[in-house]
């Protein structure tokens, strides 16, 4: 019964967006308030439908429905609650359901918020979000239908693939989503502002926080996933440039791309017609992620639940909705004018290379995940692209966008100082440099890209603390004046310098992992001892585990350093009987920021009779930054995100009483400025 | 039908996702050619995997095909001789680094072509624009001139 209330509310659901999008479209024609708000309500009452059939389908997971094909094929009474809940989106159905929640609950928040936009902007928007929210609940409903039943229920149901039973990997696809379907929210904007034909700094103002909020949930949900690649695959590394990677990364970088485009956007009202172009990309690029993931046209090493029949399906609606909004683009863009003039140095400037070059890094992450398909479709000959190339290719030309990055901040709206900036960068220069020197001169066998990676991670990290103690007149003015004026910067202006440190922290603990990195095997019998770096392992037991869902085995590891035990190590090598696979637990010894990371492989029988086992161990330097470095990208969006002047319903909160407690920027020296300059003219 | 039968093949090797580590009796006795070695493999696909490289499968395999590269690296190879070798057991599949050929000039290419040609759109936007940053003609100063001059009438706006 549970499961058939859940067909019949996202049958539901998808009449209410149809009605939405009629609704809108309509009261857009006519003007009419009541069909305009009859529009809004059917997005809200659309996403409690979805909100109903989720809760549906989590009951069925939580009950163990095995009538239900679904939790059938994904779950198992013996499998922890938790892994339950997340078995509910751990499949192609339910990942789909996942991905229609999140696209009504952000149609429902621009339906309902957002009162002080223009109506007419809101409506089509609402429109285009009920459109995209039609298509994708529509192909839940009639081609992949979490809730299909099965005649014969089974005993017991299939289990969910062992390796995603992992509390980082239950939380990797939600925040995935919310990511990849907040785009939608800029899309529909977009969409909106093509058919109004009015692209200006208060639309730029408006998609900013929803590319804000996609973006920080896309850094969180691609951080998540990254750490479990990295402790769960047992593989000693954490970015494979697989093509699921890099299906979650090209959004991430378009996003990224549109934050600072439409910063120009808002504050000179320039680049229009690239801004609304990179907002429709965004979105195109998060459902060709979805189909690349989902459809298994690439091949990839954690790829879980694929299906290409659905994929020819997924590829149309991908066609559709961008389709839609890439020839309107095409029609209106043209109308566009250009904005306000800049100087060759000047902040737009460096704006506009920051975009080409992230342009350019996606392009590389697309071409060389699609060349493989395209390679073979025409010359029927199979290729390969790997690291070797995205290291290379996205390497060279991200390691120019951080070069640049310091000197964005520091130079002027319109025209700019560049002597000046450099001269302010002198000694973030210098540290970088000595980094650099150091990371090449000491660290042992030599390795120069390493190397030069180290300095530009310094050079982000000390260049954005040059640019804060600019602002702050840091030594040019009394410390507590200068602690006044940091505490009255806007938190849009903290939380550029958190994500720019943050980028990079990780920069800098990427390449002091890769060229630090030391890694040592050894087949061992208990008693056996062996070194990884400065690190002595002793394998002093292994021993059967008997766990909820799986059996193994878990060795007893000491790791000490010059004779002093610093860490007990638990690997365990795990086979879940449901799914005939075997799995390795790693352990990690967290030694500051190091990692002392320890697997244990699999059983060898000696010559003797008595069992050996291969144990490795990585002693990963400063890895701890790689994932703390996105971390505060994510905490600086939600900080700008937090940003007053950033909020959706800015219009009303501008007028309530309760500003004074957040003083805006500087107002005094502003307000002495515009006296002092008054009598003058 | 050949990508079929490998997903087939890989859809079989259950013990995929698993740290690819060989006994160290199987290293190469010197140092600096097993580093050598190490480095080739992170270039080299597995073909039996789905998209991993032989330095990262634990197919036996792809055990195997490390033991051949060792071995060909013991003989006094060249890492270039021993991507030859591969390319000519296996072709372009092989080869996770693919070759610059007109085949791939595209792939290895386009990324530049947008970087140098948006650097060339912006140096060309500049000859553009400076003229209007420079110096006033000599109508405009004159212009200015009689603006500054001018009493301000406030009924004018």
């Amino acid at each position: 019964m549970i499961a058939e209330l859940g067909t019949f509310a996202f049958a539901l659901a998808f009449a209410l967006s149809l009605a939405q999008v009629v609704l809108s479209i309509t009261a857009r024609i006519r003007g009419s308030a009541m069909l305009r708000g009859a529009g809004e309500g059917a997005a809200g009452a659309a996403f409690l439908a979805i909100l109903l059939a989720f809760a549906c389908l989590l009951a069925s997971f939580i009950r163990s429905d095995f009538s239900v094909s679904n939790v059938a094929e994904h779950s198992h009474t013996a499998k922890p609650l938790l892994y339950k809940i997340a078995g509910s989106w751990g499949s192609h159905e339910g990942s789909m359901a996942l991905w229609c929640l999140a696209l009504t609950a952000f149609g429902a928040v621009v339906a309902l918020t957002g009162r002080n936009l223009p109506w007419r902007l809101k409506t089509m928007t609402v429109a285009t979000q009920g459109w995209l929210g039609a298509l994708f609940i529509g192909y839940t409903l009639f081609a992949s239908n979490p809730f299909m039943r099965i005649a014969d229920a089974p005993v017991e149901g299939a289990s969910l693939n062992p390796v995603l039973q992992d509390p980082a990997l239950a939380f990797h696809p939600p925040m995935l989503y919310l990511g990849y379907v907040g785009f939608s929210v800029v899309f529909s904007f977009a969409v909106a502002a093509l058919i109004e034909g009015k692209v200006d700094a208060a639309w730029a103002r408006w998609v900013r926080p929803w590319t804000l909020a996609a973006w920080s949930f896309l850094t969180v949900g691609i951080t998540l996933g990254s750490f479990w690649a990295y402790y769960e695959l047992g593989w000693g590394g954490w970015w494979f440039w697989d093509s699921v990677e890099n299906a979650s990364f090209m959004p991430w970088l378009i996003g990224t791309a549109l934050l600072h485009s439409a910063i120009v956007t808002e504050k000179r009202g320039a680049m229009q017609g690239w801004t609304v172009f990179l907002a429709l990309c965004s979105f195109t690029f998060a459902m060709l992620g979805t189909f690349m993931v989902r459809s298994g046209a690439i091949m990839s090493v954690h790829a879980f639940a694929v299906d290409p029949k659905r994929g020819i399906i997924l590829l149309s609606i991908m066609a559709l909705a961008s389709g839609a909004g890439f020839t309107l683009f095409a029609w209106r863009a043209p109308k566009f004018s250009g904005g306000g003039l800049y100087a060759p140095v000047s902040r737009e400037t460096t704006l506009l290379l920051n975009n080409l070059f992230l342009a350019a890094a996606t392009v590389a992450v697309l071409f060389g995940t699609l060349y493989p398909m395209i390679f073979e479709a025409v010359t029927s000959k199979p290729i390969s692209v790997g690291p070797p190339y995205f290291d290379l290719v996205f390497g060279v030309i991200m390691a120019l966008a951080l070069v640049i990055l310091p000197a964005g901040p520091l130079i002027a709206w319109k025209r700019g100082d560049a002597a000046g900036a450099l001269k302010r960068l002198a000694l973030a220069g210098g540290l970088a440099l000595a980094a650099a020197a150091a990371g090449y001169a000491f660290v042992s066998p030599k390795r120069a890209l390493a190397a030069i990676g180290c300095g530009i991670g310094i050079w982000l990290i000390a260049g954005s603390l040059t640019e804060l103690a600019e602002r702050a007149r840091l030594g040019r003015t009394a410390i507590a004046e200068s602690l006044r004026r940091l505490g009255g910067l806007p938190r849009g202006a903290w939380g550029m310098t958190l994500a720019h440190i943050g980028m990079g922290v990780f920069v800098l603990g990427a390449c002091v992992e890769l060229g630090g990195k030391v890694e040592a095997t050894k087949v061992m019998v208990p008693g056996d001892t062996f070194q990884a770096g400065i690190y002595s392992l002793k394998l002093d037991s292994v021993g059967p585990i008997d766990g909820p869902n799986y059996l193994a085995e878990r060795a007893a590891i000491t790791a000490s350093l010059n004779g002093k035990p610093i860490c007990a190590a638990d690997p365990e090598r795990r086979t879940y009987p449901e799914s005939h696979t075997t799995t390795s637990e790693v352990s990690i010894c967290y030694r500051g920021l190091t990692h002392l990371y320890i697997v244990l492989g699999e059983r060898r029988e000696g010559n003797d009779g008595v069992p050996r086992w291969l144990v490795t161990a990585y002693v990963n330097p400063w890895a701890w930054l790689i994932f703390l470095g996105p971390v505060l990208m994510a905490l600086g969006g939600v900080t700008s995100l937090s940003d007053r002047r950033l909020r959706l319903g800015v219009g009303r909160k501008a007028v309530s009483p309760k500003i004074e407690s957040t003083p805006e920027v500087e107002p005094k020296p502003k307000a002495k400025a515009r006296a002092k300059k008054a009598p003058a003219t | 039908m050949k990508r079929l039968a490998l997903i087939v093949a890989a859809a079989f090797a259950s013990v995929m996702l698993t740290a690819a580590s060989d006994d160290p009796a199987d290293h190469l006795k010197d140092a600096g050619q097993e580093s050598r070695a190490e480095s080739l493999f992170g270039e080299i696909r597995c073909v039996v995997c789905q998209n991993e490289s032989i330095a990262a499968s634990e197919a036996d395999i792809a055990h195997d095909m490390r033991m051949l590269v060792r071995g060909q690296i013991a003989a006094g190879k060249t890492d270039q001789d021993v991507r030859d070798y591969m390319y000519a057991r296996y072709g372009d599949y092989i080869l996770l680094r693919p070759r610059l050929t007109l085949g791939t000039a595209i792939l290895w290419g386009a990324p530049f072509v947008i970087v140098l040609s948006g650097l060339g759109l912006l140096l060309a936007r500049r000859r553009r624009i400076l003229p209007l940053e420079g110096e006033l003609s000599a109508s405009e100063l004159a212009a200015l001139k009689r603006l500054e001059t001018e009493p301000q009438d406030p009924g004018a706006s």
